[in-house]
């Protein structure tokens, strides 16, 4: 009898180690997260103190069309959305659902990603480049950058699928996609600001 | 693990908390749209301007903010201590001083500067050697 509580005690100890653990990561990550807030922030002071200096350019008016951006905005929140039932299923340790809810977070993001690069495409054939004013400048690298994290985004979502495949449900890979979840939330974040402060405002002039 | 391991038990209560259910997502979610859709037919019926705009986007933007760190990221719902909110007011309180103070000096900078013509500028960046 006192072997098994002395078992039992042993496995307490182990599973709130390996808590701990997995809580210190994530807030290791989230401290990650913060500091790429401030990032962008920077990135936000710059176009804001930019966004007049069109150098006979053109200004957001006229470049932005807003239910482009809108459309680019549900796609991005639908994904955040379908992303947060990812982490629900794999909760339930339900593969299946796990692989569909982040595969089409995966097509989500791709889409989104697809129809900013159109956008840029289009601005760049226009004579609209970064190196047109400085307006351009700090929009470009504002979104761009955001634009980056995305696609690290993907790539990262592409490898843990695979290995959610592979593995199954381990604890790193449970932690991963809570840390993944986390990440794509705090683009979802970023961009809301985006929306309003680039696009909505630049219309709205 | 079996449901005798009381370190499971625990451990799986505490993630609930921390995690959230399908109810906090799809209500994030409604409302995040809600939201979004509020700024979107603002601005293109144009239903005020300046100022008054200006303060009830940014304000639906900084609801939606919060709506997000509730409802997706859970934030508020970790237990004590907690340090998540506590970096989160500092990155907030970084982000006002840098983005504020930018605004705030560069618009004294313009204030002050001399006005110069469209000509005047285009010599000065060609003698700078930049400019088209």
């Amino acid at each position: 009898m006192s072997d098994a509580i002395a078992v039992a005690e042993q496995r307490i100890a182990r599973s709130d180690e390996r808590h701990e653990e997995d809580t210190k990561t994530i807030f290791g990550f989230w401290v990650y997260i913060m500091t790429d807030c401030v990032l962008f922030s920077a990135l936000f002071a710059t176009y804001a103190v930019l966004h007049n200096n069109t150098f006979g350019g053109p200004s957001g008016g006229d470049i932005f069309s807003a239910p482009y951006v809108l459309a680019e905005t549900l796609v991005l929140l639908t994904s955040s959305f379908t992303c947060g039932l990812g982490i629900l299923a794999a909760r339930q340790k339900s593969k299946a659902l796990t692989m569909l809810w982040f595969g089409i977070t995966f097509l989500l993001g791709l889409t989104f990603l697809t129809l900013e690069i159109h956008e840029f495409r289009n601005l760049v054939h226009d004579g609209d480049s970064w190196r047109r004013s400085g307006f351009l400048s700090a929009f470009f690298t504002l979104v761009g950058t955001h634009g980056l994290h995305i696609a690290t985004g993907l790539l990262w979502m592409s490898v843990l699928m695979t290995n959610v495949w592979k593995r199954g449900f381990t604890r790193k890979t449970l932690r991963q996609l809570n840390l993944l979840s986390m990440f794509w939330h705090f683009l979802d974040i970023v961009w809301i600001f985006i929306f309003t402060i680039v696009y909505m405002l630049g219309v709205a002039k | 693990m079996s449901e005798s391991n009381p370190g499971a038990i625990i451990s799986r209560h505490q993630s609930d908390r921390e995690h959230g259910t399908y109810a906090s997502y799809i209500t994030g979610f409604i409302l995040s749209v809600v939201l979004t859709m509020a700024t979107y037919l603002t601005v293109v019926q144009h239903m005020l301007s300046g100022y008054a705009l200006l303060i009830l986007i940014l304000g639906l933007a900084v609801v939606q903010f919060l709506v997000q760190l509730f409802f997706f990221l859970h934030l508020g719902r970790e237990t004590k201590p907690r340090w998540k909110l506590l970096v989160l007011f500092f990155m907030i309180m970084v982000v006002l001083i840098l983005v504020l103070g930018s605004l705030w000096i560069m618009y004294n900078l313009n204030y002050r500067m001399m006005p110069m013509s469209q000509q005047q500028v285009n010599m000065y960046m060609q003698s700078q050697g930049g400019g088209f």
